[in-house]
């Protein structure tokens, strides 16, 4: 079958990685493989997929404003001039011919310049490019746009999207305006008053911009000191952006304004509510604040009773406003794969232990139905081969022998049995530790630093060898049983390696699960794979032309995810250069990403306080979740698949149901940045480390069980949040002066904590 | 939802006064006054959007403190070349200098002779990262080892101590949380209980572990034997130790009974040993000591006032230890001190009662601790308890010195408290009479003493003025000096050789360099030590201290340590250039002699106490070189 093929080629793939050379010929073969498998997203309807290069990732952006917005045609024209100047003569011809516009519809003079420029950049620039015009043609309700704005200042298309502030009323009544509207919310009933106090943040700003940009500065000032008191307290950071931009010059290149801008603030309010506001401002006349709700918000109107003040404040904070609700309403498989079958070989030790306990023959049955049966019958599952996976080796198949027995030596964790914690410090790191990752079995650890090294230690009497010189390989017994031993060289062995590579801080690290790759990421713009066989990097993945701030390998392996200050995440296969997918949408920096247990999704937090959720086949965003006060800074998937776990800056961990899309509970304790969150194997508790040296356990179980979902709650996704932190709070563990950097659950539920000593 | 905080954040930019210096700086005279208005929004909005930006390389370098490769990385992000030789600093001082009505801050960067760096020894080489595990948890529990932060904060020892039954609501939880579940061997039935909103207060244990009764024993056996190395480790350990709370009980049990013991014994050796701990016990900034006070207190009061301290009155100093005690009682009252425990009032009624029960048969022992614990209560009790009884003090010790039949030791001990007296009153009474000082008006206001106190209030006046000239112009002294007070030589060397300046003696009574109280451990005389600096033109200032001992045999020892100009205060200065000719044809090399202020006590004379202890100095050379001249004056500097 063509599955069959697949895995062969992913291992022959694997072995060519392996050896460090990448067969051209090779590439081209594997890359369109996947594409007739449906892997590659030829589905052009949506802008947020974007195909592996860069160019025609531009018309598949462009395209869709083409298919969307025929009255626009100036539009197209603009685009392509703006390819043509960028000297993206293949996007120009393909935009051109998909638009059907005749060849001279275009000065094409310089069509036949030089080849496309590299990939990050050219991208970037398009992305903006194509955001200033989705604004303008308004075409767009989606969130997604890439916009990283460090082009250079002096282009047209900025003021192309500052241009709708233009119009503009009497500078010195902004003040009664919005007093006015303040005024008549103080009024209305308790029931509404909440729901439209939100629309005080996204006008202020949006009158507050249009003051600085026709040049009123001192009237802008007043209008912020006046009203900037008012707003919500996690606002507080975009508010400190907002006041130092006091000049119409610094608009441009303003990422916080672009965002502003491109994206539509979506504030969710109940239909009488919004009635109320609208008989308001239409009574009073007041078209200034009438014309920035319609143009620049986005007001997602459902019938039913208005939310509370603590119902809105849970899902608020984000940069633009909360998800609309049809965004977290695509089916999401969130059940796990099917096990692949393998069969347990008898072990001795195993057996006699077994045979103490005096029910052998009961455990072995049911081990392998748990393995199998169970999974199969989850309808949530997606398909075995949704997604192409690489088939199992032999070396994988030992491995998930060696996790089966160790799971059934598990501890059963709960609110009785807390688990024990190692801590493991790093000492004498003077500040430097970035990130840390352990591998699935505990049996290293690695640690990224600032000083642009990686290194890996060894945590078990095994040492870390390397694989012998070609010419000593040549020399030994290929036939001989212990042939994996004889590779090793015996005289590199020591209890930790470190990798040379990266030019700067690396902030994000990643094992693969067969423990022979790892992966790292830095402020360099790469991301390099490692062999931990010959302790050397085998390819550095270019991409993020910025910091690339997180990366992880798919549970399976050969895929794997990185997100950055680029604005967004790629997926990338191991042997591919370029990246598979790239998940365009958050308004600012990718900070974390994590695969979900079945690698048909993964996960994004940023800092703009969104958590989305983004299908690997499809490319497109299947879930946003609001509600986080501060850039997230760590992300965990339960083992079951079903739930996501988020933390923050604000020093609170939420949790979602990834199924319904719903928050169900926010953990309130921690006083710092969360930087690790990690499920116990059996999903019943919630540890979380933090910049405020502590490690805390929390009752996940209980706090999915409390969760109430009813059909209402389901289809609104308004929640009620009982404030229960204290309840599901099992323990609090202070480390003297040690941040927590790392969380990992053995496969015995033995929690690894780790962190550097912070003097 | 108003906050109503965050009120000025709009309108912060940097000066144009900034601007300006900054254009000047760049060789741009005239700077119209709207440009500089113009670029410094510009720049302020700049410097705060690379600040933002930094932030973000802090935050996923999972740091708190922003480094200056972040604000690199930040600059980078903006492709703008980053700053290149800058590194982060723990501390960067900043320093401030106000002349010709501009007012500056600015980083002193030292010049640095390359020649220096490549001889000096290489320095060690950082350690490297390595891993330790510890048990953070065991089933829930946190085990109380060194790896792990003691199991009770300070607070906590308060609220435990203070109120033993607090009941911990559901809304503050917080901490209960964390005592309740975190640590200690109640967590198990603790959870059981949880539903009900009162929780017991985990009974603290007062079970020592093997390894804390080990650490017990150790440390107890070292404070009071004999190897001096052990106990200043031991003392160390005490002293910074976070985890003695469970101990202190057993600690304050040890140290009481043993004074009570040693009093009765007159072992003045163990007296001193104790209260070393004592000390070592208040400073560890971990222990909430309010507890045991009733022990400790009664202790320190027993080593002040006792009539014997040791087994032979008159050779022993047991002075020092009443010193040590009364000046460990001060800090004892400054610190714990509070309207409920009242131990300042306490303490004051306590000298007060027995200071004014003292008679002529008092031993003068006792009289002498009472008189230094109310002295070191500060300047207030002074003026307001020693300064009346002066008068009667001084006739008694005039009836001692002056009478015939009195023993050795009454003498000693009459000497020593007039000598203490003198020591406490003259800067208070400085401070409260007016000028002139006449030894007449003197000897009628405070009889027997009058006179001896009138020269040391004199000296202290003289010493008040000098210290005051110099705390106005420390920056500026040290790069442009002008020296307040030149000693010149009596005697003029030959114009063509290095002049010889003097040193200026300090007082030997007081162990300089060292803000705690002397250590009263050595009976020998303890040694003098010297701070000469050192300042040229164009080379970083120095310091030597010159330990010398007053015994004739030993030669000094000179350190250079590093400059710490700020914590010195010149005092006197002696400049070597004497002919405006000779000062022109080379650089000039100062000589600055400090003491530390507060040993500026009345036994400094600045004028009188000039030696021929003589430094010659080669000019060319920018370190310092010291060389003392046999001078029989070394010795005889001792002003006891």
């Amino acid at each position: 079958s063509s599955d069959d093929i697949m895995s062969t080629k992913f291992i022959l793939k694997m072995a060519a990685v392996q050896g460090g050379m990448v067969d051209e010929k090779e590439e081209v073969d594997i890359k369109t493989e996947p594409q007739s498998d449906g892997l590659m997203n030829t589905n052009a309807t949506d802008g947020r997929q974007l195909s592996p290069s860069p160019s025609s990732s531009s018309s598949a952006g462009s395209s869709k404003s083409a298919a969307g917005a025929p009255e626009d045609q100036q539009t197209l024209l603009a685009v392509l001039q703006f390819l043509r100047k960028n000297k993206l003569t293949e996007s120009v011809e393909i935009l051109r011919r998909e638009a059907g516009l005749p060849e001279d519809a275009l000065d094409t003079k310089g069509a036949d310049c030089s080849a496309p420029s590299s990939g990050g950049t050219a991208g970037g620039v398009d992305g903006l490019d194509a955001g200033s015009l989705l604004s303008r043609v308004a075409v767009s309700s989606s969130a997604g746009t890439p916009a990283p704005t460090k082009v250079a200042d002096d282009q047209p298309d900025v003021s192309v999207v500052l241009s709708a502030y233009s119009q503009q009323g009497d500078p010195a009544l902004y003040k009664v305006y919005y007093s006015d509207l303040k005024k008549f919310i103080e009024s209305v009933l308790d029931c509404h008053r909440a729901e439209l106090s939100q629309v005080f943040y996204p006008l202020f700003v949006h009158m507050y911009l249009e003051l600085v940009y026709n040049n009123h500065e001192s009237e802008a000032k007043a209008f912020f000191e006046k009203f900037s008191g008012d707003q919500e307290c996690y606002y507080e950071d975009d508010l400190r952006v907002l006041s130092s931009l006091t000049k119409k010059e610094h608009m441009r290149g303003n990422e916080t304004l672009l965002d502003f801008r491109t994206s539509k603030f979506v504030l969710r309010i109940s239909r009488d509510s919004y009635q109320l506001l609208k008989r308001h401002l239409q009574e009073r006349q007041n078209n200034q604040i009438w014309n920035i709700i319609q143009e620049h918000l986005y007001i997602d109107i459902f019938d039913g009773m208005p939310r509370s003040k603590s119902q809105i404040d849970a899902m608020s904070g984000s940069l633009a406003g909360e998800a609309k609700r049809e965004a977290n309403k695509a089916k999401v498989y969130y059940g796990l794969l099917k096990e692949p079958e393998i069969e347990v070989p008898l072990d001795d030790e195993d057996e006699e232990a077994e045979n103490e306990e005096g029910k052998p023959k009961k455990k072995k049955p049911k081990k392998d139905s748990m393995g199998s049966k169970s999974k199969k019958q989850d309808p949530n599952a997606p398909l075995q081969n949704r997604i192409p996976l690489p088939e199992l080796k032999d070396s994988d198949k030992l491995d998930k022998i060696m996790y089966m027995k160790e799971s059934t030596k598990r501890i059963r964790l709960g609110r009785e049995n807390l688990p024990s914690i190692c801590f493991y410090t790093f000492l004498n790191a003077y500040q430097g530790l970035t990130a840390v990752d352990f591998t699935d079995d505990s049996s290293l650890i690695a640690g990224g630093f600032a000083d642009s090294t990686v290194r890996v230690w060894s945590v078990t009497p095994k040492k870390l060898r390397k694989v012998k010189s070609a010419a000593d390989l040549n020399l030994i017994d290929k036939e001989s049983d212990d042939v994996l031993e004889r590779i090793m060289d015996e005289k590199t062995a020591s209890e930790s390696k470190i990798l040379y590579g990266h030019s700067g801080p690396v902030y994000g690290i990643s094992f693969s699960p067969d423990r022979n790759y790892l992966l790292s990421c830095s402020e360099d713009g790469t991301v390099r794979l490692w062999s931990l066989l010959t302790f050397t990097c085998l390819v550095g993945y270019k991409g993020h032309n910025y910091p690339v701030w997180d990366t992880q390998f798919s549970p399976y392996g050969y895929y794997f995810v990185s997100g950055g200050h680029d604005r967004v995440a790629r997926l990338w296969a191991t042997d591919h250069y370029q990246p598979l997918r790239i998940f365009a949408g958050h308004l600012a920096d990718v900070t974390c990403t994590r695969f979900h247990p079945n690698s048909n999704y993964v996960v994004t937090g940023s800092s703009d306080r969104t958590i989305r959720l983004w299908d690997v086949l499809t490319g497109n965003c299947v879930r946003i979740f609001t509600g986080h006060k501060g850039p997230i800074h760590t992300l965990a998937f339960s083992p079951n698949g079903k739930f996501l776990a988020s933390g923050a800056t604000d020093g609170r961990v939420l949790l979602w149901d990834i199924g319904h899309g719903l928050m169900v509970s926010e953990l309130k304790g921690h006083t710092d940045t969360v930087y690790a969150l990690r499920f116990s194997r059996d999903g019943e508790l919630l540890a979380s480390g933090s910049m405020d040296n502590t490690v805390r356990l929390w009752d996940a179980a209980k706090a999915f069980d409390d969760l109430e979902t009813d059909d209402f709650t389901a289809a609104t996704g308004h929640i009620h949040l009982q404030d229960n932190s204290q309840e599901l709070l099992l323990g609090t563990y202070m480390s003297k002066s040690t941040p927590v950097v790392h969380l990992h659950f053995t496969r015995r539920n033995l929690l690894l904590a780790a962190g550097s000593y912070a003097a | 939802m108003a906050e109503e905080r965050r009120q000025k954040q709009c309108s912060v930019t940097l000066p144009t006064e900034s601007m300006k210096a900054m254009a000047e700086s760049v060789g741009v005279g005239q700077l119209q006054e709207e440009s500089c208005v113009a670029l410094s929004e510009e720049v302020s909005y700049r410097i705060k959007e690379i600040a933002q930006d930094a932030l973000k390389f802090m935050h996923h370098g999972k740091r708190r403190k922003l480094t200056t490769s972040d604000i690199d990385n930040a600059l980078k992000l903006k492709n703008v070349e980053p700053l290149y030789g800058f590194q982060s600093q723990e501390f960067i001082p900043f320093r401030f200098a106000s002349g010709g009505g501009r007012e500056l801050h600015f980083y002193e960067e030292k010049e640095v002779d390359l020649s220096d760096i490549i001889n000096t020894p290489l320095p060690r080489v950082p350690l490297d990262v390595s891993l330790k595990a510890h048990w953070l948890s065991i089933e829930g529990v946190q085990p109380s080892i060194p790896e792990n932060p003691p199991p009770a904060t300070k607070e906590q020892q308060k609220t435990e101590s203070t109120e033993p039954l607090k009941v911990v609501k559901p809304g503050q939880e917080e901490e209960g949380a964390i005592q309740g579940k975190g640590q200690g061997a109640t967590a198990p039935d603790g959870k059981g209980k949880e539903k009900g909103s009162i929780r017991l207060k985990p009974r603290s244990t007062h079970e020592l572990s093997v390894e804390q009764q080990l650490y017990y024993k150790e440390i107890t056996e070292a404070c009071v034997g004999s190897c001096e190395a052990k106990r200043a480790e031991a003392l160390q350990s005490i002293a910074t130790d976070p985890g003695l709370y469970q101990m202190l009980p057993r600690f304050s049990t040890f140290i009481s009974e043993g004074v009570r013991v040693n009093v009765v014994q007159n072992n003045l050796a163990l007296l001193i040993y104790l209260m070393r701990m004592v000390k070592a016990l208040m400073d560890n900034p971990t222990l909430y000591l309010e507890k045991y006070l009733h022990e400790l207190i009664p202790a320190v009061v027993t080593c002040i006032v006792s009539k014997q301290l040791c087994l032979r009155p008159d050779v022993d100093n047991h002075w020092a230890l009443r010193d040590f005690a009364a000046r460990l009682m001060a800090q004892c009252c400054k610190t714990f001190s509070t309207t409920t425990n009242n131990i300042q009032i306490n303490t004051f009624f306590f000298f007060f009662r027995l200071s004014s029960w003292l008679d002529e048969k008092t031993q003068w022992t006792a009289r002498y601790g009472c008189i230094a614990g109310l002295a070191e209560l500060g300047p207030d009790v002074i003026k307001t308890l020693i300064l009346p009884r002066l008068t009667v003090e001084g006739s008694r010790i005039k009836a001692v010195m002056e009478g015939s039949v009195v023993s050795n030791i009454d003498k000693i001990g009459a000497e020593h408290v007039q000598s203490l007296l003198l020591k406490h009153c003259a800067s208070v009474i400085a401070k409260i009479r007016p000028q002139p000082d006449t030894v007449e008006q003197y000897r009628t206001d405070y009889g027997y003493l009058g006179p001896m106190l009138c020269s040391h209030v004199i000296k202290a006046r003289t010493q008040a003025a000098l210290q005051a000239q110099q705390v106005n112009r420390t920056t500026l002294t040290i790069t442009q000096p002008r020296p307040t007070l030149s000693v010149s030589q009596s005697g003029l060397s030959g114009s063509g050789g290095p002049r010889t300046p003097s040193i200026i003696k300090v007082p030997s009574s007081l162990t300089l360099m060292s803000p705690r109280p002397g250590t009263p451990s050595q009976p020998s005389p303890p040694a003098t030590k010297y701070i000469v600096m050192a300042t040229s033109a164009g080379t970083a200032s120095t310091q030597q201290v010159i330990t010398l001992s007053s015994s004739q045999s030993a030669s000094p020892v000179t350190s250079t340590v590093p400059s710490a100009t700020s914590t010195l205060q010149p005092l006197v200065k002696v400049e070597s250039g004497s002919g405006p000719g000779l000062a022109a044809s080379r650089p000039l090399q100062k000589y600055i002699v400090v003491s530390l202020p507060p040993s500026a006590s009345s036994s400094l004379e600045p004028k009188s106490s000039v030696l021929s202890t003589s430094v010659s100095s080669t000019p060319l050379d920018p370190g310092i070189k010291l060389e003392r001249s046999e001078s029989p004056g070394v010795s005889t500097q001792s002003p006891h």
